[in-house]
């Protein structure tokens, strides 16, 4: 199943990313090349195989409902771009 | 104007009626102390940017650990709804950027969900609905964007996390809903039952419940489905009403008029009371769900299941059913008395200490729901004791006090939480069935009204009635009613 530059542009779409023509022809080779090298593992009979989500197979570990301290609004701020009034600043959205 | 019954237009000529084909996404806040996957604090309210970590904030190197409540919770609800807990479910994630999901995706569950198979009966009309339930499962809520009230709003938007990685439940219903009415009766049945079972506050202004709908019609008779409409911002019982009323008169007027419904997804204005295309986001219904490689998958045992079992109460419906056969109420004070679990707990209490169900029926629904609704509180704030207002209601039918000043010790018990027993010692108001004092009130009432006496003695019979509330008055409403009718009765007809 080849994959063809109008797919490569929309998956860089839904990433956030931007790429010029050259890189999207390059890319576009490369998704070719390991979703072939990957096919082959349809050579493989699987059907008596169950789906795995997982590496791990262990159970969940799972935490009591109990509070832990946050971390103070200003460390929470530290890292963004921009803040305002305790708040994340980000463009403009439509809610 | 959209009335209900509007929709049910017939295409000209050809005599045809369209049906409205509704399922509803519930998305319900489960009432844990702490988030799903850390554990910042979940209250609601709290300064912007101050419940948050690492985790919830989705900085790079951290780790979720699934909060066990939540599960329990989850559980709890699914297996309210009748559902089949699957033992195994996954956590997937939703890959979508918006300012609002710090991580650039949503922990959610996709085709491995936590429930399946449940369906919950809704009265409505006076008949009972069968809606199927799809599925339960568990995700995180998003952050909280603010479009309004920073001096660069018109530029900027502003996020508070604080709502990130609050735990959620996503209740999606079968299309099995044939009108607003029914939505209507399906979302206010289904917060009754979370609400009962203590998984969540159901309050729906600050966001606890949330509810979307999916609505297309088709010929009536017909059994494929049309084109749907997705509606959001379905944020109260009306709102869910009124959105699908209009919707449904929208669709019905395209069709009619031999155009298409297009599939997308429109938000309600309750200003406009008018439903309209939300801006789409481009290509934003394409999630690539991948199983969340930072969390194994859920396995939930029979024995867990049992546990949880255990702990549910007795749920609304069985329970309106058990107070119209045990203590022989009317339907509809049943419902009223199950529709909230502190109520019907309150009620309970004082109906069997009382011993008396249906004194203890009318007192909860007037007199405590009359309080309730004044102090704006809820049940469980009472601050009156059942077995007090059980007390109260004891004096009357021991025949100590009327049913008068049973209303004044109410206020007085409810406002000091004293015995009733002592209020009536104390302010003297136990009641006079002594004859003789009444006899006296009777003869100084007939002196005082001698006119009316003398129109009683040529006929006028009917006078009867003024001579009870004077003399009843005139005792300060302590004299037994039936005993001054009885008295008066026989001193007015003395020749
Ligand atoms: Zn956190």
């Amino acid at each position: 199943m080849a994959i063809a530059k109008q797919e490569v542009r929309h998956i860089a779409k839904l990433a956030n990313l931007d790429f010029s023509e050259e890189e999207i022809g390059r890319f576009t080779q490369q998704f070719n090349s390991i979703l072939e090298y990957v096919a082959r593992l349809d050579a493989l009979d699987t059907s008596a195989i169950e789906p795995t989500s997982h590496v791990d197979s262990g159970s969940h570990a799972l935490r009591d409902d109990v509070l832990v301290p946050s971390i103070s609004r200003e460390e929470a701020l530290a890292n963004a771009p921009e803040s305002e009034r305790g708040h994340f600043k980000v463009p403009k959205v439509i809610g | 104007m959209y009335g209900s019954a509007t929709y049910r237009v017939a295409l000209s000529g050809s005599g045809m009626e369209y049906e409205p084909v509704i399922g509803l996404e519930v998305h319900c806040q489960l009432l844990t102390d702490s988030k799903i996957f850390c554990g910042c604090s979940t209250r609601f309210g709290a300064p912007a940017n101050t419940n948050v970590c690492p985790v919830c904030l989705g900085m790079p190197g951290t780790l979720p650990v699934l909060n066990r409540r939540a599960v329990e919770y989850a559980l709890r609800a699914a297996l309210a709804l009748g559902c089949r807990i699957e033992p195994v479910s996954i956590f997937a994630r939703k890959n979508y950027f918006y300012p609002d999901l710090p991580k650039g995706y949503q922990i959610s569950m996709y085709d491995r969900p936590l429930a399946v198979q449940g369906h919950l009966d809704v009265e409505a009309k006076g008949e009972t609905k069968h809606v199927g339930i799809t599925r339960v499962h568990m995700e995180e809520d998003a952050g909280k964007l603010l479009h309004e009230g920073f001096p660069d709003s018109d530029r900027a938007s502003h996020v508070d996390y604080n709502r990130s990685g609050v735990p959620l439940i996503e209740i999606v219903s079968e299309p099995d809903m044939r009108s607003p009415e029914e939505a209507h009766a399906y979302y206010s049945a289904l917060r009754t039952i979370l609400v009962y079972i203590g998984v969540t506050d159901g309050n729906m202004e600050e966001g606890s419940l949330r509810c979307d709908a999916n609505v297309s019609l088709r010929p009536r008779g017909q059994s494929g489905f049309g084109t749907k409409a997705e509606l959001k911002n379905l944020n109260s019982f009306k709102f869910v009403q009124h959105a699908l009323e209009y919707e449904i008169r929208r669709q019905t007027d395209l069709l009619v008029r031999g155009e298409r419904v297009t599939q997308e997804t429109r938000l309600y204005d309750p200003a406009e009371d008018r439903t309209s295309p939300m801006r789409s986001k481009e290509e934003a219904h394409d999630y690539r769900y991948f199983p969340e490689p930072d969390l194994l998958p859920l396995q939930v045992n029979e024995e867990w299941i049992g546990e949880v079992r255990r702990w549910l109460p007795e749920l609304p419906a069985a329970r309106r059913r058990r107070f119209v056969a045990e203590y022989g109420l009317p339907e509809q004070d049943a419902a009223l008395l199950t529709s909230d679990r502190a109520l019907a707990d309150y009620y309970e209490a004082a109906a069997r200490a009382a011993r008396n169900a249906k004194a203890a029926a009318n007192w909860v629904m007037t007199e405590i729901l009359r309080k309730v609704k004044e102090d704006k509180i809820d049940v469980d704030r009472v601050p009156l004791p059942p077995v007090r207002l059980a007390a109260l209601i004891r004096l009357v039918d021991d025949g100590a006090i009327s049913g008068k000043i049973a209303k004044e010790v109410f206020e007085t018990i409810y406002a000091t939480g004293k015995d009733p027993a002592d209020v009536v010692r104390e302010q003297g108001l136990s009641q006079v069935t002594d004859e003789g004092a009444i006899r006296e009130a009777i003869e100084n009432v007939i002196a005082q009204n001698q006119s009316q006496y003398a129109q009683y003695k040529a006929g006028k019979t009917a006078l009867l009635g003024f001579f009870v509330g004077q003399v009843l008055k005139a005792t300060g409403g302590k004299a037994s009613p039936s005993l001054v009718n009885r008295l008066l009765k026989e001193r007015l007809d003395r020749p």
